[in-house]
């Protein structure tokens, strides 16, 4: 049986016989009670299905899409394989440092971080600690936004070499007399420095400083039709909510961006990828293989993460809402 | 809350005025000239300085520069986490078992009140036993008033439908007050008996209150891995300096005669204070366990960062997923939390004291009702652990939804209706007010800024807080942030300004009329304990991102606590002095300038410099709206793993101005208490 802890405060109190008396009785009283009630907590049944007998520790790295990878594939790990899924909000830099400690075993939606890799990854001259488990099946693709309006009032907007042209537009507070070139979250990958300096755009980068400070910003430039360039990104829930248009910059070519201070090109299309723990990597959990097969499309991605940040639903519910709706492709992960 | 119990003592501690007063008033009033005319002279200086070298030697690095400093910081943490990783350094090993014995402390706890623990489905004791027991502690504590108080605010956390999340912020906190009290009184004792340990702790108390907690999340993610012991280290550095301090003070104003008397009995050190100074200090001693606990609540969202189990981690799920209402709903139940922890502690604060006087626990109706509740406690702890229907909180009734939901429609109606107005604020704002300020600080050449802030310095505080401002510019200098740390530094200022016009206008309102204090106290309570990410983002709707939006939300965080601090002065002037100045006929007018606001006058030079370092401590959560400079580099250096030692560095350039600052004006303070006469009225 389970033993009922006492608060250690009190126990001064239960020291006294006749307060432990009527504790006694008051037990009993309870016991008693407990002939007519309903829906007592029963222990569960020893699962037949004990395929995995570790848990798997999923790291959510702060954004929406990446909670929709995590949720589908931790609900398919629970439901369908037995596995206690654990899931830790962390940073990226810090999800990664926890496959050496063996606290993190999955990171299920990686955007390049060639500087992680250098440190984890044992062919990039790492540890050894992270391995690559490949593609998610969605497409990263990083660039420069305008709010939908502004690309229909004015149309050659979309390309960079218009983009001195309209900078009066977007002159704020933060920028002087140059146009402002809003940048986000100072963990996403960007470039955007270097970019307006090689491009001689008449701009200044300012640090919204977090997505939800972009996202803000984006809204209120459409809602009220404002001017406004901001980096973003896709796959990304916001642009189902507000469409955003993006500005065409040099196309990208293989090694245009070798040189961080000299880039003067786009950014290439990411794709996106599984990384693990190499413990997990070689363990015998059946979740391997399922995070291994692990591949979607940026629709799928987008609608999981519209039911999570839109229709406020829990990522869970959000994440069996979907297996629910496509057996298919949930099949298809746990072929061997 | 009471103001004493929520406010941070000020990070140099030395906030005690000398009482003496200078020789003659008519002395004092030119003193006081001289010292006016002085720092107009030294601005008209810097001002002329500045149009002829402007934009020169200003000292700017790029976003991704390196220099050799930050090189040299990120190194250290490299070797840190290699040590880490590979077990070389016994200390870091030390480091990895204390985290191992807290995880596993920790992970019995939630298996008891909030996580299932297979093949059990839900965990040992659930909602109705866990009330139980809150309500008995109460009740032993701190009496029936404090029960009645306690029960309704545990059931809120339920039906705002945050109950796991609630009762794991409350063991986190439990477990960092808990160990910041056990070492913390400790070390408060030793402090009060020497000289020697009380030079030696009290600058790194300061720093652990000035440096911004994002700038330890890593290295302490590092040390003690990546679970419930990390975020209760992360606790335990923000949330032990107040015990400490006020524990050292408490003991340290136990009367000399007392002691004296009692030594005279001819006891020992130990029995002198074990049986005279910790009982003499007790009721102050509570009240540093309370501030202690107020700080460790206001890492909730912070430690979430690094996956600390509680409330904050709802607050970054609406801040991640644009939920304005998912964050305000998890926000008001650390409010609550927040409101019954601190009445609960001040509550048995003065039950402690009463029964050291009585010197008994009570009568016989107290003794039937302990009886009666610790059956009632044993009876619900037996139900909840065998019953579902009181062990997983009923799902309704539901108040998280509609209010999420009526939270949500205001976000919507301050987008549509209101964001087009407030523009204009924003831009006159910056461009006439915060922007040729921060020219003047950011756009001169190093040498004049910093040769004009030294003679401030020299003509506010003195020499102690001139050579306190050489050594800490010197350092920033050094650090290689010069030009951040300035535009940092010009928007605390500007936002300090604002705080303390806020809280002298409204602190003598509220001074003066006890309907207004009544109306503004919960509101101002409400505003110290919600998470500034919560009303961060509405602030960021009205004005989009930029360096306005980030000083407005360091203004109503700090406002507050500098409102109250002004209130409380006003309250305090001598009804005597008030009734005098009414029989000479003075107008309402004159009665505030000049009686109230002058007899206030250390009030609100308290709250000035509580309301810098408050402001200073928003630096980070600016960044995150748009500020940039320091606060931006902090976040960088913990989301980006090429960045490390800039954010390092960035922190230690905060905790500088902090300390610079908290010099001038503690200083600055005690000489313009010392001069200033005693009434003028």
């Amino acid at each position: 049986m389970f033993h009922i802890p006492i608060p250690r405060g009190n126990s001064m109190e239960l020291k006294r016989p006749r307060t432990v008396a009527a504790a006694l009785a008051g037990l009993g009283l309870a016991v008693t009670l407990t002939g007519c009630g309903g829906g007592s907590i029963q222990n569960a049944t020893s699962e037949s299905d004990t395929k995995c007998d570790d848990d798997l520790n999923v790291a959510i790295n702060p954004w929406v899409g990446y909670e929709a990878d995590a949720h589908v594939l931790g609900y398919v790990a629970e439901n369908r394989l037995g596995c206690k899924v654990n899931y830790k909000d962390l940073d990226e830099q810090v999800s990664w440092k926890g496959f050496g400690s063996g606290e993190v075993d999955v990171v299920v939606e990686n955007w390049g971080h060639p500087e992680l890799q250098k440190k984890y990854m044992a062919d990039q001259g790492g540890d050894g600690s992270a391995v690559d488990f490949g593609s998610t099946g969605n497409e990263g693709v990083i660039g420069w936004y305008v709010p939908p309006w502004m690309a229909e009032k004015y149309p050659d907007i979309t390309d960079w070499k218009n983009l001195n042209k309209y900078a009066s537009l977007f002159k704020t507070t933060e920028s002087g007399d140059k146009g402002t070139l809003y940048d986000g979250d100072p963990g996403f990958v960007t470039n955007d420095e270097a970019l307006v300096s090689n491009l001689k755009l008449d701009y200044k980068v300012v640090y919204a400083g977090s997505e939800t400070a972009l996202i803000e910003a984006f809204r209120d430039a459409e809602k009220n039709k404002k001017p406004m360039l901001g980096y973003f990104y896709e796959p990304q829930w916001f642009l189902s909510e507000v469409p955003l248009v993006k500005v065409d910059l040099p196309e990208y070519k293989d090694g245009c961006d070798a040189d961080a201070a000299k880039v003067a090109c786009d950014y290439p299309v990411y794709d996106l990828n599984k990384v693990v723990s190499k413990e997990f990597a070689d363990s015998k959990s059946p979740a391997v293989d399922l995070v291994k097969n692990f591949t979607w499309t940026n629709e799928d991605q987008n609608l999981v993460a519209k039911y999570i940040a839109e229709d406020q639903m829990d990522p869970d519910e959000a994440a069996k809402k979907w297996v629910d709706d496509n057996q298919d492709k949930v099949d298809a992960w746990l072929k061997d | 809350m009471s103001t004493s119990t929520l406010e941070r003592p000020a990070a140099g501690g030395g906030t005690h005025r000398d009482p003496e007063l200078s020789g003659s008033p008519a002395l004092a009033t030119l003193r006081r000239h001289w010292r006016a005319a002085s720092l107009l002279g030294v601005l008209v200086v810097w001002v002329v300085a500045w149009a002829i070298f402007k934009d020169q030697y200003t000292l700017v690095i790029g976003g991704s520069a390196r220099t050799p400093v930050f090189d040299w910081l990120g190194d250290r943490s490299a070797w840190v986490e290699q040590a880490a990783s590979n077990g070389s350094n016994p200390f870091i090993n030390l480091a990895g078992a204390i985290a191992d014995l807290v995880d596993s402390v920790f992970g019995w706890l939630q298996s008891l009140f909030t996580v299932a623990h297979f093949p059990r489905p839900l965990p040992q004791i659930g909602w109705l036993g866990t009330i139980a027991v809150a309500a008995l502690v109460a009740y032993a504590a701190a009496g029936w008033r404090t029960l009645a108080l306690v029960v309704p605010c545990f059931l809120a956390f339920g039906v705002l439908g945050y109950w796991n999340d609630a009762v794991d912020l409350l063991i986190v906190t439990f477990f960092a007050v808990v160990v910041s009290c056990l070492v913390g009184i400790a070390i408060g004792v030793l402090m009060a008996h020497s000289r020697r340990v009380s030079a030696f702790v009290t600058p790194i108390l300061d720093v652990m209150q000035t440096m911004p907690p994002f700038v330890y999340l890593l290295p302490m993610s590092i040390l003690f891995g990546i679970g419930p012991a990390a975020a209760v280290m992360m606790t335990l550095i923000y949330a032990a300096p107040p015990v400490i301090r006020i524990t050292a003070h408490g003991i340290r104003s136990v009367s000399g005669p007392v002691i004296e008397a009692t030594d005279s009995l001819g006891q020992t050190g130990l029995q002198r204070l074990w049986n005279v100074e910790l009982p003499m200090a007790k009721r102050t001693i509570i009240a540093g366990i309370n501030q202690t606990m107020m700080a460790a609540l206001s890492m909730a969202t912070i430690a979430a960062y690094i996956d600390s189990p509680g409330l904050g981690q709802p607050v970054l799920d609406g801040l991640k997923r644009g939920q304005l209402g998912t964050s305000f709903v998890a926000g008001i139940a650390i409010v609550i939390m927040a409101v019954m922890l601190d009445r609960s502690m001040t509550a048995a604060g003065f039950r402690a004291e009463l029964a050291a006087r009585a010197g008994e626990r009570g009568g016989p109706f107290r003794r039937v009702g302990l009886a009666v509740a610790t059956v009632g406690t044993l009876v619900a702890l037996y139900l909840s652990h065998n019953y579902i229907w009181a062990n997983e909180f009923p799902a309704q009734p539901d108040l998280g939804t509609p209010l999420r939901n009526a939270v949500d429609r205001f976000g919507e109606w301050l987008r549509t209706d209101l964001s087009h107005l407030t523009d204009g604020i924003q831009r006159g704002f910056t461009d006439y007010g915060l922007n040729p300020i921060q020219s003047l600080f950011a756009d001169s050449p190093w040498f004049v800024t910093a040769a004009a802030i030294l003679a401030i310095a020299a003509v506010v505080g003195g020499r102690r807080a001139a050579v306190a401002t050489v050594l800490c510019l010197g350092m920033i200098l050094g650090l290689g942030l010069w030009n951040h740390a300035m535009e940092t530094l010009t928007a605390c200022i500007v936002a300090t300004v604002a705080v303390v016009v806020l809280a002298v206008v409204l602190g003598v309102l509220m001074g003066r009329s006890n309907r207004v204090d009544v109306g503004l106290r919960p509101i101002l309570d409400m505003g110290q304990t919600l998470p500034p990410f919560v009303y961060l983002v509405p602030i960021l709707i009205l004005f989009g991102p930029n360096r306005f939006t980030a000083m407005l939300a360091g203004v109503v965080y700090a406002a507050p606590v500098a409102i109250k601090l002004v209130a409380d002065g006003i309250r305090a002037v001598s009804p005597n002095t008030i009734e005098a100045a009414e029989m000479a006929g003075s107008s309402t007018w004159q009665m505030i300038t000049k009686v109230q606001l002058p007899m206030a006058r250390s009030s609100v030079l308290l709250a000035t410099n509580q309301g810098l370092l408050y402001v200073l401590s928003m630096v980070v959560i600016g960044g995150m709206a748009g500020a940039g400079a320091l606060g931006f580099d902090v976040v960088t250096g913990f989301r980006q793993s090429s960045a490390v030692g800039r954010g390092l560095a960035a922190g230690i350039t905060i905790v500088l101005i902090g300390i610079m600052l908290d010099r001038i004006t503690t200083y600055g303070a005690q000489r313009a208490s010392a001069t200033s006469p005693d009434s003028r009225a």
